[in-house]
């Protein structure tokens, strides 16, 4: 098939014209997963449970932080802590790049109707087309390993925080901004005193969604090499281990749950 | 320009639409109307010539229904919007040759804004949104919050400083507006409708408050309404738009007793003159009284000429006999009982 050839050939010719900026993008990840690894991975357990119970209490009281105790423990006492913490720096990767890219150019997309026009589509195949296609051309560029597992994870999952973060900036009353000008407000001063505060709950919310369908792409980012809790739902697949599937499904959802509430809390 | 006028303007357009310079010249080679203009170049004539100038310390009302372009025109004092062509001097600064930097540092201390829909910050206290254009200026906080609770204070909302906007009632809502507009002391204050979303009570009670503060502040106003009772009661002179285009300018009396044409006499016909018509609108001159009726009484009544229609009625209430009207003293008029009647009865709907 001709069409066939013809796409194959311009992966082709990607991957051998692309190395430079491949090379870059994987070394920025790098920078960013070896720094997470060190908080998760490498440092004692105590600490980060501690840590994370902390978080919970301050931004969802209580009740969370006890229930975000308790799926601590059950993750501790299954034997899933460190895969859990491999898996949190992977997606903590991915999130947090998705958010660094996405926050910002849902902010240069909000004021210019056309651009975001055109990035629109763009967004709507990176969620929509599955996962395992654009594996495919991703193992091409980055080879296997947790790179190609982060890449994977923020074109699924990066989007949410662009759309609401336009949502949310286009939300902010166009009365309110034009008082500020008419105050003699810069842009600047528009920017971090009108529209971000105004916009930050639909940012929050664009954020978790964010970290949400990063988490959903734990078990197929172990397909390519990423290890983690994904590793032993795949594991449990192919050897129809139902109870090990389910157990580490239900860490995946507690590592979900705490991340959500602690990012929601301070929501109220 | 005398050093009296504050804020003169001079042939304003604003013509909304992508080719909105052709459809000017147009409209002067071939004077267009506003719906030829619409169909022809799909663009929409906001402001129509529009010149005006207005005095330090007046309230200049502009009067007109939504969609005359009194919003719009109002935007183009502070340039938030950008006419299409015409010229606005503003304390003897040409706005239009402001370069963005100049144009803010401008609005932030030459201009004050209300806007109807109040606008103020739902995350941010009362004190920071009173704060807010000392704190474009920068402002030190302690010092900007300082002054802001002063100014709240003469608004009389110096306990709820605390308070989120969304908190208060519309009225009190607005009064921050106000309290805002007047923080950063500017020199014009432009309110657009800051009355018109609030029930017609508060409004009252805002307006007397308005005229009460205006007294102190002296401030030199331009006042936007829809409303023409608002505008004869609170602007010195009042301004009344109709598609863009300024119909008549005038003190509130000028306008109910010589309405310029059938637009503004259907307007004037609901507003009751006895506040707003004076003595020497409505007298006769002396000498056709006197060939007509003979001799006025030396012992007649004298009033001032500047008396109100009210005032004139109450006198004439007790007393049949003719008033005399002085104006500094000598003899200028005089006003029977049916001339007051013919006054009332004139300006007021009858069916």
């Amino acid at each position: 098939m001709v069409s066939i050839d013809s796409v194959e050939a311009f992966f082709n010719w990607a991957v051998l014209n692309g190395e430079a900026l491949f090379d870059a993008i994987t070394y920025v990840i790098r920078i960013v997963l070896d720094a997470l690894e060190v908080v998760f991975v490498s440092t004692p357990w105590i600490v980060i449970a501690s840590i994370i119970i902390l978080l919970t209490w301050l931004t969802a009281g209580v009740r969370m932080a006890i229930y975000s105790s308790a799926f601590l423990a059950y993750m501790g006492l299954l034997g899933f802590w460190e895969k859990a913490m491999t898996t949190l720096a992977l997606l903590g990767t991915a999130a947090c790049l998705s958010i660094l890219i996405g926050i910002p150019l849902g902010m240069f997309a909000a004021r210019r109707p056309r651009f975001y026009a055109f990035i629109q589509p763009i967004m709507d195949f990176m969620q929509t087309m599955p996962a395992f296609v654009f594996m495919i051309p991703v193992i091409a560029f980055f080879g296997t390993g947790k790179p190609a597992a982060v890449v994977t994870t923020m074109i699924f999952g990066g989007t949410p925080v662009v759309r609401l973060t336009v949502l949310g900036l286009r939300g902010v009353p166009e009365s309110v901004r034009e008082a500020a000008i008419s105050f003699g407000a810069n842009k600047w001063y528009l920017l971090t005193k009108v529209d971000l505060p105004l916009a930050s709950p639909s940012i929050r919310a664009g954020i978790n969604q964010t970290i949400m369908l990063s988490l959903a792409m734990v078990v197929v980012a172990s397909l390519i090499g990423a290890k983690g809790l994904g590793e032993d739902v795949l594991e449990a697949l192919q050897y129809a281990n139902v109870g090990q599937g389910i157990l580490a499904g239900f860490s995946i959802l507690f590592c979900a749950m705490i991340l959500d509430r602690i990012v929601q809390g301070g929501r109220r | 320009m005398t050093p009296e006028t504050v804020i003169e303007i001079s042939h304003v357009w604003k013509i909304f639409g992508a080719r909105a310079d052709v459809a000017l010249q147009a409209i002067r080679d071939r004077g267009l109307t506003k719906a030829e203009v619409l169909s022809e170049f799909n663009s929409v004539v906001g402001v129509a010539d529009v010149s005006l100038d207005v005095k330090r310390g007046e309230i200049f009302c502009i009067m007109g229904l939504s969609g005359s372009g009194k919003s719009t025109l109002v935007r183009h004092f502070n340039r938030l919007l950008e006419p299409t062509d015409g010229k606005i001097m503003i304390e003897g600064t040409d706005v239009m040759a402001l370069d963005p930097r100049s144009l803010q540092k401008f609005r932030n201390e030459k201009i004050g804004m209300v806007f109807q829909n109040f606008a103020l910050m739902p995350h941010r206290s009362v004190l920071d949104n009173v704060a807010m254009p000392l704190e474009i200026r920068k402002v030190p906080k302690n010092e900007r919050l300082r002054q802001a609770a002063a100014i709240l204070d003469i608004v009389e909302l110096g306990a709820w400083g605390a308070k989120f906007a969304h908190e208060l009632s519309g009225g009190m809502q607005q009064r921050v507006g106000l309290a805002r507009a007047l923080a950063a002391n500017p020199d014009v204050l432009l309110m657009d409708e800051p009355f018109s979303a609030l029930d017609p009570l508060i409004r009252r009670q805002l307006q007397d408050e308005f005229i009460r503060l205006s007294k102190i502040l002296k401030k030199t106003t331009i006042f936007i309404t829809h409303d023409l009772d608002e505008a004869v009661r609170i602007g010195d002179r009042i301004a009344i738009m109709r598609d863009g285009k300024m119909v008549q300018v005038g003190t509130a009396e000028d306008i109910v007793m010589h309405p310029a044409d059938d637009y503004v006499a259907d307007f004037v016909a609901g507003i009751s003159r006895l506040k707003v018509v004076h003595a020497h609108a409505v007298m006769q001159p002396i000498d056709a009284y006197v060939s007509a009726y003979g001799t006025i009484a030396a012992d007649a009544r004298r009033v001032n000429a500047s008396e109100t229609l009210s005032t004139l009625i109450n006198l004439a209430i007790d007393d049949e006999n003719p008033i005399i009207v002085q104006d500094q003293g000598a003899d200028v008029g005089v006003i029977t009982r049916a001339d007051l009647l013919r006054t009332v009865i004139e300006g007021t709907e009858v069916s």
